[in-house]
């Protein structure tokens, strides 16, 4: 063993961090997030432990449900990462495909990534726990549509972040979608919060829908408000992350950064 | 005279303080192949990508076709195609499937056909099934050309399209070239830095040097203009006078 050596890749990764400021918050991100989400749900538990029927449900049913926002946003973005990784974007970018373009097919093949997952995460849990997500009943499309499209709302952001800061933002794609996890109140109620943080979760659609799932398990009124409010965030904030994407377009291609992107 | 199919009118591109590309105006005639030369960094891959819509000028106009590119976007780049050494293809997917995805990103009604033809031209036929990731450089060469030819393009913009070929299949490309030019009046805006290629191929060739064309013509009134032996020399001289300039 010589400690050159040893060093030299030592170094040669020290660089990268000496640099790049997603490679440095990455290190906190994941600690801090777990210790919200597992803080939260350990606050709901403690706090409403005689009161949650079955919780077990609602932990599966929220499980299942966060992986299909999870898989629709990952959709989009890993679907634009690998046209970045194939050194691609050029050859779409210099043909007539539009930017609207793009991002329908992006959008439809989230849905099919969507669709398989479901249907093995339904069918798994049903076959190791004889958990049946159906038990949602009615109110289940309704739900996964707009996690769909939360998580569209997520892809487009986090693309347009990748197309404009290049390859270093690459993580994003894997990370970003768990900020907002914490403030979708997947595994634990709205009111466990602290207030300025419930004003965030409130503007956030998933978090309506989740509050919904919680609602109809627990066998209470209808989700049709929490619904209501999810589907006007929801297209709200899908009509700003495309028209914010086709800004980032143009600018990339003031900047030249559209031919740069993949370096 | 003929009408262009294509035409930069003072054509700029700034990053900043630098100025990549300097008021730069010209003509491509309808079946003309028209050669771009100069050093590196002298602006000639930022006049592809601005006349590839991938980058948008500063200041200056282009037109194709008569149609203006910053409003008919999408009806130029059909009729438009470019192949690099700099760009690649989806990896993991095959040579014929690759340009199949081609085939339908244009609009192409025949695809099978028309893949297979340009299969054939571009004698590919032995890996059309391969996996474009082990393909060598070569062969990558001709499936990004194959994907040039595939649209059936009016224009083709080629940057270094022979630069990591070995001289045989270098040949064999710049006989095709000039066959399809020949046969379909396709026009070419082509770069490279092999002078004795750009002298063979060009029928105009514009010099470009630090963003600004310094000179303009077929390559022998250009060798005489500056009294040099041949092109080489005439590069040398600029690519030497930029470095010390900068």
């Amino acid at each position: 063993m010589k400690l050159h050596r040893i060093t030299a890749l030592l170094v040669r990764h020290l660089y990268l961090y000496r640099r790049s400021l997603p490679r440095i918050m990455e290190i906190f991100y994941w600690p801090f997030l777990d210790l919200v989400i597992w803080g939260f749900i350990t606050l709901y538990l403690a706090r409403y432990q005689s009161q949650v029927p079955g919780f077990v449900t609602f932990f599966l049913g929220a499980l299942i449900l966060w992986d299909m926002l999870f898989r629709s946003q990952q959709g989009i973005t890993i679907a634009f990462l690998e046209e970045l990784w194939a050194r691609n974007l050029m050859n779409l970018f210099a043909s007539p495909l539009k930017p609207s373009e793009f991002l329908t097919a992006t959008m439809a093949m989230s849905v099919m990534k969507v669709t398989v997952v479901s249907i093995v995460m339904a069918g798994s849990a049903l076959l190791f726990y004889s958990y049946n997500i159906l038990i949602v009943g009615v109110w289940l499309m309704p739900f996964v549509l707009n996690l769909v499209i939360t998580g569209w709302i997520i892809g487009v952001f986090t693309t347009s972040l990748i197309m404009r800061f290049g390859q270093e933002a690459e993580v994003l794609a894997w990370s970003m979608v768990f900020l907002f996890q914490p403030i979708s109140c997947v595994f634990y109620p709205m009111e466990v919060l602290p207030t300025w943080l419930q004003m965030i979760a409130w503007v956030n659609p998933a978090a309506h829908i989740f509050e919904g799932m919680r609602t109809v398990l627990s066998g209470g009124a209808s989700p049709l408000g929490n619904l209501a409010w999810a589907v006007c965030l929801n297209g709200a904030f899908l009509v700003v992350v495309v028209a914010w994407f086709y800004r980032t377009v143009a600018y990339c291609k003031e900047h030249g950064l559209l031919v740069r992107v993949g370096e | 005279m003929a009408i262009p199919v294509l035409k930069a009118s003072a054509l700029t591109k700034r990053f900043g303080d630098f100025v990549a590309v300097n008021e730069v105006s010209f003509e491509i005639r309808p079946g003309e192949i028209l050669g771009l030369l100069g050093p590196n960094g002298a602006g000639k891959t930022t006049t592809i990508q601005m006349l590839l819509g991938l980058v948008t000028p500063t200041a200056g106009s282009i037109h194709m076709f008569g149609l203006d590119l910053s409003t008919h976007r999408e009806e130029i780049l059909q009729q438009v195609n470019f192949s690099s050494t700099y760009i690649s293809m989806p990896q993991a997917l095959t040579v014929e499937e690759n340009l199949c995805v081609v085939a339908r990103l244009y609009g192409i009604s025949d695809r099978a056909r028309r893949v297979n033809d340009i299969i054939k031209k571009l004698e590919m036929e032995e890996f059309r099934s391969k996996i474009t990731r082990k393909l060598s450089s070569g062969q990558m060469t001709r499936l990004t050309l194959a994907k040039a030819f595939l649209t059936e393009p009016r224009i083709l913009f080629l940057d270094e399209p022979t630069a990591s070929l070995d001289p045989d299949i270098a040949d064999k490309i710049r006989s095709l070239l000039k066959e399809e030019q020949r046969a379909s009046g396709l026009s070419i805006l082509y770069t490279s830095h092999n002078m004795r290629e750009m002298e063979e191929m060009s029928d105009r060739i514009i010099f470009l040097q630090r963003g600004r064309i310094v000179a303009e013509g077929t390559a022998r009134e250009i060798i005489d203009r500056f009294g040099k032996a041949d092109l080489e020399e005439v590069f040398l001289k600029f690519a030497r006078e930029q470095r010390q300039a900068s």
